[in-house]
């Protein structure tokens, strides 16, 4: 950890790049804004670029073919087909665009002000959601044409306000995420009125969620418009894809390639929002790589090894983690770290954050993630760990070496009784029948110190509290009696009475079993009243190791002081008698 | 002895349970606590002791069942949205977690100068203020330009103590500012905050779980226990020679730094509950 108030990050100042050029560099987004582009042109100057009066009939040009006098050939009443074609699609985009401003104004509104707000506003607002959405979409429109008459526009507004409930239930769910985050809570004790929180931290969350949705509301939308007009029920008055395909359908036999011209049109223009959708959520959803930090090649060396008793139960030799950067450089987590363990020892692994602490304790175990690649050795009990066949370290994980995790709670399965858990794994180690297994996990639960076994071995993991989810985890760890005992700050979690007895029952269970103990710990109380070595990490290497009595009494590394010298618990109190006016 | 800057009497809150007719869920049972100005207050507790619930009630963010939350004489517990927003030059907060209590999505100069612009500072004049406060929490001029991920856990929370400063209150509730930190990063926090103190005279307080972090910071210390508060009074008095046997059993469970001390108060705590059994 470098010092945070002296070191400027870093971190390139560069900004990531923007979402803008991020879409222009996706081939299939620039097509699909090529072909939207060219569609809303042609609606724009449809009126220039039209070669005949989309309305004049003719009756000699009658189903005439592509040519020179009409390019895209002529329709059943003898109008233009590409000049149709143009102003059809001023209509379509128009309407298109209705539909998206209705739904997405009634649809984000609404959802804004059920996510901030919650209660009453959230109840009303998902009903109504639910009710529009649990009625037949055409139904609705056919009747509301029965009743307004044959207007594309209030169809279109109609449909938009069908589709409000997808912006409602994007936005709420993005809204109601947020509501409850901190940085809402400080602007709002910071002052700011509900519209500024809105406006500034609300609606950032929601700009990307709804930009993607949009495009696909606006490629519903054409699609119902076509398929509204193709069926008559549009203004049989103004050109329109579906009503241009509804002509060319009725004349298929003699003039098929008339029905091609509409089709491409809708097909196309779905086709590009849809595109555009999936282009657009690539550009915003892409979050920035966090940016790699750098591993300063300091001069600290690890400190010799330290001679140990023949007997080491465990003993580390040259570890080395890396992980693989972006740009193909290593980068080392865990560097030349070497330790040891011997039986009836508690050793303390102690630093900050990003000292390497757990990636040691978990490349012992193996539980590194993929990518993560080892060298050194680690001799456990007189076999070399790493190389061993997966089969044979699962064997002796959970049977010769047990882990305690730092959450409790998530290293239980909520939908197993803390029993079942317990027993199973004693029975694939120990090979117990049911019934004995059972008294085993019984006598276990009680030998940590849970008061009513019974009740407990029942229970599921909700019904009972973190400092007995510990003691479970505990229970489950020392079943088949270890050898090495890996414990990942087995108390972080807890509060400190809780923390205190499961320390006394650590200890405990050290004196009764023999059993070694690698305690992974940032908490320098804990080390003093468990261990008996300790090891000091910083950026990946051991700077320090020694019995804990020597190296509390007289820190060597220049690190290990400054750590101590940062810890308050023995300083002296703030409300010292010479400022005591104010007390 | 003047009136305390705040002072808070027979103070309830209750949660609202879901389900049809469950009574609901009382956070606190009657709290009364004042805090002077340019005093830090400590309020230490285990989890669910009701401490988070006291300093979000104070804030505005948590419904006051009963009781009075005064500052400077006026009753503040159930003030309107907008009358609330009055009173957020005076009253600030730090919170604990500083990975969410920024919004990730905005540079770190945006969310500073918010607060001023909606109180009609000029904004030439509020970004001049905002380079004075990143100054005043010791970070980089140029952090203002920066994203929230940019920044350590110890640098965020500098931010957030800057913008607890921005509009220069009199009180900043400290709802575990400095346990998601570590050890050496929370010193240099702690001694920011004790600097700021003597600087500007604003009073703290300081929620925490942790008995040194409260003990070194805090001028007097309340401990809570469910909801309640059992004991409190001047730092010495309440760390050195706890009454309460909870607090004494509290103070016994922090384990300290030092084998040999730690071996001792192991058997300290032994006794105690060789006593209390």
């Amino acid at each position: 950890m470098s010092d945070p108030s002296l070191a400027v990050p870093d971190v390139a100042s560069v900004p990531a790049p923007g979402s803008l050029r991020r879409l222009l560099r996706n081939p299939l987004g620039v097509a699909a804004i090529g072909w939207l582009a060219l569609v809303l042109v042609s609606a724009l100057l449809a009126s220039w670029l039209s070669p005949y009066d989309p309305d004049e009939p003719a009756a000699r040009d009658i189903l005439a073919g592509p040519g020179s006098a009409h390019l895209l050939g002529a329709d059943g009443s003898g109008r233009d087909i590409l000049s149709r074609l143009l102003h059809a699609s001023q209509i379509s985009v128009a309407g298109a665009a209705l539909t998206l401003l209705v739904a997405a104004v009634i649809g984000i509104g609404a959802g804004l002000l059920a996510g901030y707000y919650g209660g009453w506003t959230e109840t009303a607002g998902t009903w109504v959601a639910s009710l529009i959405m649990a009625l037949p979409g055409i139904v609705a429109l056919l009747a509301v044409r029965a009743v307004v008459g044959p207007s594309l526009w209030t169809t279109m507004a109609i449909f938009g306000v069908l589709l409000s409930p997808a912006f409602y239930r994007v936005v709420h769910a993005a809204v109601s995420g947020v509501r409850n985050e901190l940085y809402v809570d400080a602007a709002r004790v910071s002052g700011l009125s509900d519209p500024r929180i809105i406006g500034r931290h609300v609606l950032t969350v929601v700009r990307a969620p709804a930009i993607i949705l949009a495009a696909g509301v606006g490629s519903a939308a054409i699609a119902l418009q076509s398929g509204i007009t193709f069926l008559g029920l549009g203004d049989p008055s103004v050109p329109t894809w579906g009503g241009m395909l509804n002509d060319a359908f009725a004349n298929i036999y003699t003039a098929p390639v008339a029905l091609a011209w509409p089709s491409l049109a809708i097909g196309v223009t779905c086709v590009a929002l849809t595109l555009l959708s999936n282009a657009l959520r690539d550009a915003l959803e892409r979050t920035a790589e966090p940016a790699p930090t750098r591993h300063d090649a300091d001069d600290e060396h690890a400190a010799p090894p330290a001679p140990s008793g023949g007997e080491a139960l465990l003993e580390v030799r040259d570890l080395v983690v890396a992980y693989r950067r972006p740009d193909g450089s290593a980068r080392r987590v865990v560097d030349e770290v070497s330790l040891s363990v011997r039986e009836g020892e508690v050793h303390g692994l102690v630093g900050e954050s990003g000292s390497g602490k757990t990636q040691t304790a978990f490349s012992i175990l193996r539980l590194l993630p993929a990518g993560a690649r080892t060298s050194g050795s680690i001799v456990f009990d007189g076999t070399e760990l790493t190389g061993l066949p997966a089969k044979r370290l699962t064997r002796l994980r959970g049977d010769a070496i047990a882990y305690i995790p730092q959450e409790p709670m998530s290293n239980l399965d909520p939908s197993f009784t803390v029993g079942s858990q317990l027993v199973e794994p004693i029975r694939t180690h120990r090979g117990y029948g049911r019934a004995q297994a059972r008294a085993r996990a019984l006598e276990l639960l009680d030998r940590v110190g849970i008061p009513d076994p019974e009740r407990t071995f029942r229970a599921y993991p909700h019904e009972i509290s973190g400092g007995m989810a510990q003691r479970v985890l505990i229970a489950g760890a020392v079943a088949c009696e270890p050898k090495l005992l890996i414990a990942d700050e087995p108390t972080t979690a807890l509060d400190v009475t809780v923390q205190a007895e499961v320390l006394d029952l650590l200890r405990d269970l050290r004196d009764d079993l023999g059993m070694g103990v690698l305690l992974v710990t940032h908490d320098f109380g804990v080390v003093a009243d468990l261990c008996d070595r300790v090891s000091v990490m910083r950026h990946g290497r051991v700077v320090e190791t020694g019995p804990v009595d020597a190296l509390f009494a007289a820190p060597q590394h220049p690190y290990t002081r400054a750590l101590f010298d940062a810890v308050i618990a023995t300083g002296e109190p703030a409300g010292s008698p010479q400022d005591g006016a104010d007390a | 002895m003047n009136e305390p800057l705040l002072q808070v009497r027979d103070l309830v809150v209750e949660y609202p349970v879901k389900g049809l007719r469950r009574p609901p869920f009382r956070a606190l049972h009657g709290v009364g606590l004042d805090v002077d100005a340019g005093e830090t207050v400590g309020l230490v507790g285990e989890s669910g002791s009701g401490k988070t619930t006291f300093g979000r009630a104070v804030l505005g963010l948590a419904p006051v069942t009963s009781g009075s939350i005064r500052f400077r004489g006026r009753e503040i517990s159930r003030l309107s949205r907008s009358a609330r927003r009055g009173l957020a030059a005076q009253i600030q907060v730090v919170f604990q977690d500083p990975y969410t209590s920024l919004n990730p999505s905005l540079v770190i100069e945006r969310t500073l100068v918010e607060p001023l612009l909606a109180r009609r500072v000029p904004a030439d004049e509020a970004r001049r203020r905002v380079r004075d406060l990143l100054d005043q929490v010791h970070l980089p001029a140029d952090a203002g330009r920066r994203l929230p991920r940019e920044f350590s856990g110890g640098q965020r929370q500098r931010i957030a103590i800057a913008r607890a400063l921005a509009l220069s209150p009199a009180l900043i509730v400290c709802d575990e500012p400095v346990s998601a930190l570590d050890l050496s990063t929370q010193a240099r926090v702690l001694s920011l905050f004790r600097e700021i103190q003597e600087r500007t005279g604003v009073a703290y307080l300081f929620v925490s779980h942790d008995l040194a972090v409260v003990r070194h910071l805090s001028h007097r210390v309340a401990v809570m226990r469910a909801g309640e508060i059992v004991e409190s009074g001047e730092v010495r008095q309440v760390t050195d020679h706890p009454q309460h046997p909870y607090t004494q059993k509290l103070f016994l469970a922090a384990p300290l730094p030092d084998p040999q001390a730690q071996r001792e108060r192991r058997e300290a705590r032994r006794r105690l509950r060789a006593e209390t059994a």
